[in-house]
């Protein structure tokens, strides 16, 4: 039950922010898509396993992935998808939790709450550089061994 | 004879020119409302080839475009002044040059498509901004704290913050301004919210609240950009996302330190 309050509160989140930073009509409701399916991700390694770098270094996987095939499919630029999806994992709560804390004078644990801010800002990074390779290496395979496939063909009858 | 040569020979570079215009036009179009800098590489070189010259060189950062044909004597430069963030226009340019590409639009028409685009912007009107942003504070205020109490002030204060983001980016122009303002207006909001017995928890409103204001664009930007081998504008992306983050995490510390 509270899967599904999140995942539909995910959805509208993700919507709602690309209509604050205008993105084509026809684009919202896959990049909601896309969003809803990287929080998905996140969701499960964090109530299976555990452990939030990973969580969203995953998330961030997903959601370079996916948001890829949906700029193919659609035929638009990469980034209207690829934006509002990594809202929901934007690291706010612990953000605002380590400005209150230094604020307030209490160091130490503003210090704690800024290694979890820089860590899952890291792992979103580094997840998306994950998800770019997959993207290259999944256009290059093909390609080659089609290519290789031609060259040692060449010579034999059509299929 | 040579008067044929002659006029043939200025068509020709009036026909460069045009080519070399048109590709500026539409770089400085995807910079200034947020677009990595390979996309604007690759659309340039795009349009410069689709337009039927061969070998073009490019020379694109986050403040200005060059551009120059190679072989011949001049390269044309076109500075990045505002910066803002639309992508529904970054998404019309690649539409344009796709549809260049496939020889539906000539080099004229697709300037006067570039042209019109930037003097008639299409935006969301300001009531569905408004929307969306309490739409993204109180279902992110659910995501992350899941405390129900608080999700209508969420939504209400969210709504306020980006409205005075809005109203001031218009008058000071200076992006971290408005959200240093704004963050202090939310955080204000939520005390006062919480002094009226509106909500139960300052921390979860003030959470929602300054959701609409992260600076998405120039995160995502800033990795897709180095990891290309943009080792300026990707680091220089990288400083406007954390200009944004400490303006808000400033405002909310001084209206923490201060109620």
């Amino acid at each position: 039950m509270q899967l599904i309050v999140m995942l539909v509160s995910t959805y509208i989140a993700t919507v709602a922010f690309s209509i604050l930073i205008n993105i084509p009509r026809h684009a919202l409701n896959l990049a909601g898509i896309v969003g809803t399916f990287g929080f998905f991700i996140y969701w499960l390694y964090m109530y299976f396993i555990g452990g939030y770098v990973i969580a969203n270094l995953l998330g961030a996987v997903v959601i370079g992935i996916a948001s890829m095939a949906a700029a193919r499919y659609k035929k638009m630029p990469m980034i209207l998808f690829n934006i509002p999806s990594i809202v929901p994992l934007v690291p706010g709560g612990q953000a605002y939790q380590m400005v209150k804390n230094f604020a307030l004078g209490n160091t130490e644990l503003g210090t704690k709450f800024m290694f979890e801010v820089i860590m899952i800002a890291g792992a979103i990074a580094f997840g998306f550089i994950l998800a770019e390779t997959v993207n290259r290496v999944s256009v290059r395979i093909p390609t080659k061994w089609a290519k290789r496939w031609l060259r040692e063909n060449r010579r034999n009858p059509k299929l | 004879m040579s008067d044929e040569g002659m006029t043939g020979l200025s068509e020709v570079t009036a026909q460069e020119d045009l080519v070399v215009q048109v590709a500026l036009r539409a770089g400085r179009i995807m910079i200034e409302n947020g677009s990595e800098i390979t996309r604007v590489e690759d659309t340039m070189t795009r349009i410069a080839k689709n337009a039927g010259v061969a070998d073009s060189k490019l020379f694109v950062m986050i403040t200005g475009i060059m551009m120059s044909i190679t072989g011949k004597q001049n390269a044309q430069i076109e500075p990045v002044k505002k910066r803002t963030f639309d992508l529904e226009k970054i998404s019309a340019v690649n539409d344009l040059s796709r549809q260049f590409a496939a020889h539906t639009i000539d080099l004229v028409t697709f300037e006067s498509a570039l042209i019109q685009l930037e003097k008639h912007p299409k935006y969301f009107p300001f009531w569905l901004q408004l929307i969306g942003a309490a739409m993204v504070s109180g279902p992110l205020e659910l995501v992350f704290r899941q405390s129900l109490t608080n999700f209508p002030m969420s939504c209400v204060i969210g709504a306020a913050g980006w409205a005075a983001f809005y109203w001031l980016n218009r008058w000071v122009k200076v992006r971290f301004l408005s959200e240093f303002a704004a963050a202090i207006l939310i955080g204000l909001l939520a005390i006062v919210a919480i002094r009226f017995n509106l909500g139960t928890s300052v921390d979860d409103i003030i959470i929602g609240g300054i959701m609409p204001l992260v600076p998405g664009v120039p995160i995502t930007n800033s990795v897709r950009d180095t990891l290309a081998g943009n080792l300026v504008s990707g680091p220089a992306r990288g400083v406007e996302a954390l200009m944004s983050a400490a303006a808000i995490g400033f405002g909310i510390a001084l209206v923490l330190r201060i109620m």
